[in-house]
């Protein structure tokens, strides 16, 4: 009967405390930044990359993750953030990076109340297929404005300031490495935070009943609305980040293959939990960067396997089944 | 005027090659309630069939068309079996990462197999050239392809609304497992139309290689519009899909021909403001 | 009194089938009605008018005087009419003590709040743990709810309910799936609520509802045949017509 239950089982563990205090994930980041700053010197610009990603995937985490919205069109987040530092820059002289990366937010928060307020009118097939017309609408305004954005060619000539003055964005890409580790940080602790408060145990719900928050007077839209907003900023960081670095927006920030790409990285590291977000993200774009090398129609059947492997035996994700199997090994010798 | 029949000819030919395509997605949603993000891939399977026939072989286009289907299918069936069978009731989420797995396999498969360049499917002699209407002419291609489309719906309509099989496929659509209780062996309809609708996929593929062009990325490229069609038209609906798709072929068509500068953003936009109007689909019944 | 809980003429229709025919019903505050009826009578089907899961063709619905007919269901829910599920709706992932505790922040208008863990809120963390233990679920309280047996997620269910402390409560059978050995608890639980609450409970189990109602309300085919006093409902002819005239088999119910 589970009412005798171990107590030690019932009761979080020293482990699980850290974790969920964002402590350790911080120490990750840190510790993992450090490290690929040593090992792969002359991949930075890579590895910003990464950290750019990882900020759309952990969007997606919120809202496919914590609330249960299946979406295929999460780079229009990204790309607003994105084309909004780099217009920010571009035709407006604001080239202070942290400038920058603040319009990205803000472009990226737009983009999710636009986006959401269209997807969350539906459900189901007709959510899906409105989350991916939306990607593609973005696409094909962005690449009509191209007195604003370049159109197919890209926003290029992105200067970003030194940092405070002090720190040059070198061509090593240094400086755009450190910030993006910096940034990943900051915003795990806030999301770590925030899944942790009441609105994330409220999205939490959401995700498993939403006639029970309804009884609970609770209103699902709105949870779904305010989560879509934050997601949009998150993944605007992300896009003002490789705007930064890259010092190019294209068009290909803006696709349905990134949206697609993003998810699949999601569901790679597991759902519902950041640090899946995380780990997937950096597996799948450093296993990207040495397969498509060679050629990329061979990494395009990769990930395809890859994904119906993940949903076959792997549904929780390298993550969720390094938890459920630790779970597993804690309880067996109590 | 011209511009206007012009419109309207390539707006219907279009048209009918999307609902032929699509018209097997449609109902195989409505039975299964299976997102299915990979029946283009099948589309562009049978087109690549048509065209190594054809074009390769030297066989005649009737012998390309059969192929096709017949190959198709039977590239089919154990993705069925292995695949599709374990994500039947699985949560939406896992649906779509699957049937987007097999989808981008497809692609990389055929591009390491026949490359990237467009491939075509060379038309025999009679579906070249053009009708002459007298005050216009319009290529003998598109009015085959509307034929088609126009047979395929009759012929749809007859197995559905007349036929032994359409009962049990009306019943099982409407409540499986109360079917399955009458002693109608629902597995059996639905292995039987899965292969119809990956048949009539491949079929569409082929005959609407000219306006749908082959290439590997063809079953990303046209994704989407499928999953439009079955969405505004409501899964499992003959006359929504057709609908759906003379409404789509329409828009996109017309948007091509005025303003073409846009792109698809006319298209994806229009999608948006019928989804949202409509979000169980014109005829929809599904939830 | 006034009431605090008034259906006027409400009236329903599925096709061509009339499933809620001009039922009128009204609540004081502290009322305990049992509303009992029939297989198909339209118990459930007046419950999703009542909560706006469905809308009604005609009638109103008023709580404490406001006319919340037009409401969508949490907007009534934040005024005080609260329902329980006939079956089990919970979060499976999560546990009793996050589910009272955000029930709790929910009423308190804090469930949108973005930092802070509930365990770290000394009040309602007392609340939860007192809800918890007054249901005999503080054992289980960091177990996630599919872990845990039936009988005691029904318990939970009731709990929610009263952690959102309602003006008027709906019990949509409560009893339903709780092992025997432990209706016991559901009924201390259902004493325990607060006496100006005004409480409607469907249910089956006729020794319950004896017990619980102050007074009975009789559906048949969408129309209130009764309503009147527990002791008068097995005497009145057309109650026994309705059950045992349409239905010969009503085995424990007439």
């Amino acid at each position: 009967m589970a009412v005798s239950m171990d107590q030690s089982l019932t009761a979080p563990s020293l482990v699980k405390r850290l974790a969920d205090s964002g402590l350790i994930g911080v120490f990750a980041i840190v510790l993992a930044g450090a490290m690929g700053y040593l090992l792969m010197p002359n991949n930075l610009a890579l590895l910003t990359q990464i950290v750019a990603v990882a900020l759309l995937v952990l969007s997606i985490d919120l809202v496919t993750g914590y609330c249960g919205v299946a979406t295929l069109g999460h780079a229009a987040l990204f790309g607003a953030g994105a084309y909004g530092a780099g217009i920010a820059a571009v035709h407006f002289g604001i080239t202070d990076p942290v400038a920058m990366t603040a319009v990205g937010l803000l472009a990226g928060a737009l983009a999710g109340l636009v986006s959401g307020l269209v997807i969350l009118r539906a459900h189901g097939l007709a959510q899906l297929v409105l989350s991916i017309a939306v990607i593609h609408l973005f696409h094909e305004a962005a690449n009509k404005a191209s007195g604003w954005t370049g159109g197919s060619d890209g926003l290029s000539a992105i200067m970003p300031n030194a940092f405070f003055g002090l720190f040059e964005f070198d061509l090593w890409g240094r400086t755009a490495y450190v910030y993006g580790v910096v940034l990943l940080g900051l915003v795990f602790i806030l999301l770590q935070i925030l899944v942790r408060s009441p609105f994330g145990m409220l999205a939490r719900g959401v995700r498993q009943d939403q006639i029970r928050i309804a009884a609970m007077g609770a209103s699902s839209h709105a949870v779904l609305l305010r989560m879509y907003v934050i997601s949009g900023a998150v993944a605007g960081i992300g896009g003002a980040l490789s705007a930064i670095s890259t010092q190019v927006v294209g068009l290909d920030s803006l696709s349905f293959t990134l949206s697609a790409e993003a998810l699949v990285m999601l569901v790679l590291g597991g759902t519902g939990s950041l640090y899946g977000a995380m780990i997937g993200t950096v597996v799948f774009m450093l296993f990207e960067d040495t397969l498509s090398a060679a050629n990329p129609f061979h990494w395009l059947t990769v990930v395809g396997a890859l994904l119906i492997a993940v949903v076959l035996f792997a549904p929780k994700g390298l993550y969720g089944t390094a938890v459920a199997l630790a779970d597993r090994f804690r309880r067996r010798p109590a | 005027m011209q511009t206007v029949l012009s419109i309207a000819v390539d707006a219907l030919a279009y048209g009918m090659v999307l609902f032929v395509i699509s018209i097997g997605l449609s109902v195989t949603m409505g039975l299964m309630r299976v997102v299915n993000l990979a029946h283009g891939a099948f589309a562009m399977i049978g087109g690549y069939f048509a065209s190594y026939a054809v074009r390769d072989l030297g066989l005649g286009y009737a012998a390309g068309i059969l192929i096709a289907i017949v190959g198709t299918v039977i590239i089919a069936i154990p993705v069925e079996r292995f695949l599709y069978r374990r994500i039947y009731g699985a949560p939406q989420l896992t649906q779509v990462l699957m049937t987007i797995g097999i989808t981008f396999c497809v692609i990389g498969i055929t591009n390491f197999t026949f490359g990237p360049t467009l491939k075509t499917v060379p038309l025999p002699a009679m579906l070249q050239g053009s009708v002459d209407l007298g005050f216009r002419s319009i290529a003998t291609h598109r009015i085959f392809v509307i034929i088609c489309g126009f047979a395929v719906a009759a012929g749809l309509w007859f197995l559905i609304e007349r036929t032994n099989f359409g009962i049990k496929l009306r019943a099982t659509i409407d409540n499986a497992a109360m079917t399955a209780a009458l002693g109608v062996r629902t597995e059996l309809v639905y292995a039987v139309s899965f292969a119809v609708a990956i048949a009539l996929a491949a079929f569409g593929g082929v005959i609407g290689a000219e306006l749908l062009p082959l290439e590997p990325y063809y079953a990303l490229r046209y994704m989407v519009t499928f999953l439009v069609v079955v969405s505004v038209g409501g899964a499992g609906s003959i006359p929504g899909a057709l609908i759906a798709c003379l409404l789509l072929g329409a828009i996109d068509t017309t948007g091509r021909y005025l303003a073409p500068e846009y792109g698809e953003f006319f298209f994806y936009l229009a999608v948006i403001l019928i989804v949202t109007l409509f979000p169980r689909g014109l005829v929809g019944r599904m939830k | 009194m006034t009431p605090v809980f008034e259906v006027q003429n409400l009236n329903k229709k599925f096709g061509g089938l009339v499933v809620t025919n001009d039922v009128s019903l009204s609540m004081a505050p502290g009322d305990r009605l049992a509303l009992i009826g029939p297989n198909g009578a339209g118990k459930t089907t007046f419950i999703n008018l009542v909560t706006g899961n469905l809308a009604p063709d005609a009638g109103h619905v008023q709580l404490s005087g406001e006319d919340v007919t037009r409401m969508r269901p949490a907007q009534r829910v934040r005024r005080g009419l609260v329902r329980s599920f006939q079956v089990t709706r919970l979060f499976h992932d999560m546990t009793p003590e996050e589910h009272l505790a955000l029930a709790i922040l929910q009423r308190e208008g804090r469930s949108g709040q973005m930092f802070g863990h509930y365990s770290g809120r000394v009040r309602v963390m007392d609340e939860t743990a007192a809800l918890l233990d007054q249901l005999g679920l503080f054992d289980l309280r960091h177990l996630k709810v599919r872990e845990i047996a039936y009988g005691q997620q029904r318990l939970l269910e009731i709990a929610m309910a009263m952690a959102l402390k309602p003006k008027v409560l709906l019990l949509d059978e409560p009893a339903a799936g709780v092992p025997q050995s432990e209706t016991a608890l559901v009924e201390a639980a259902l004493d325990s609520l607060p006496s100006d609450l005004a409480i409607l409970m469907i249910d089956h189990d006729m020794d319950l509802v004896f017990r619980f109602a102050k007074r009975v309300v009789v559906l048949a085919a969408g129309t209130v045949i009764f309503d009147g006093l527990p002791e008068d409902v097995t005497k009145d002819s057309r109650v026994r017509e309705a059950y045992l005239g349409s239905y010969a088999d009503a085995g424990s119910t007439a």
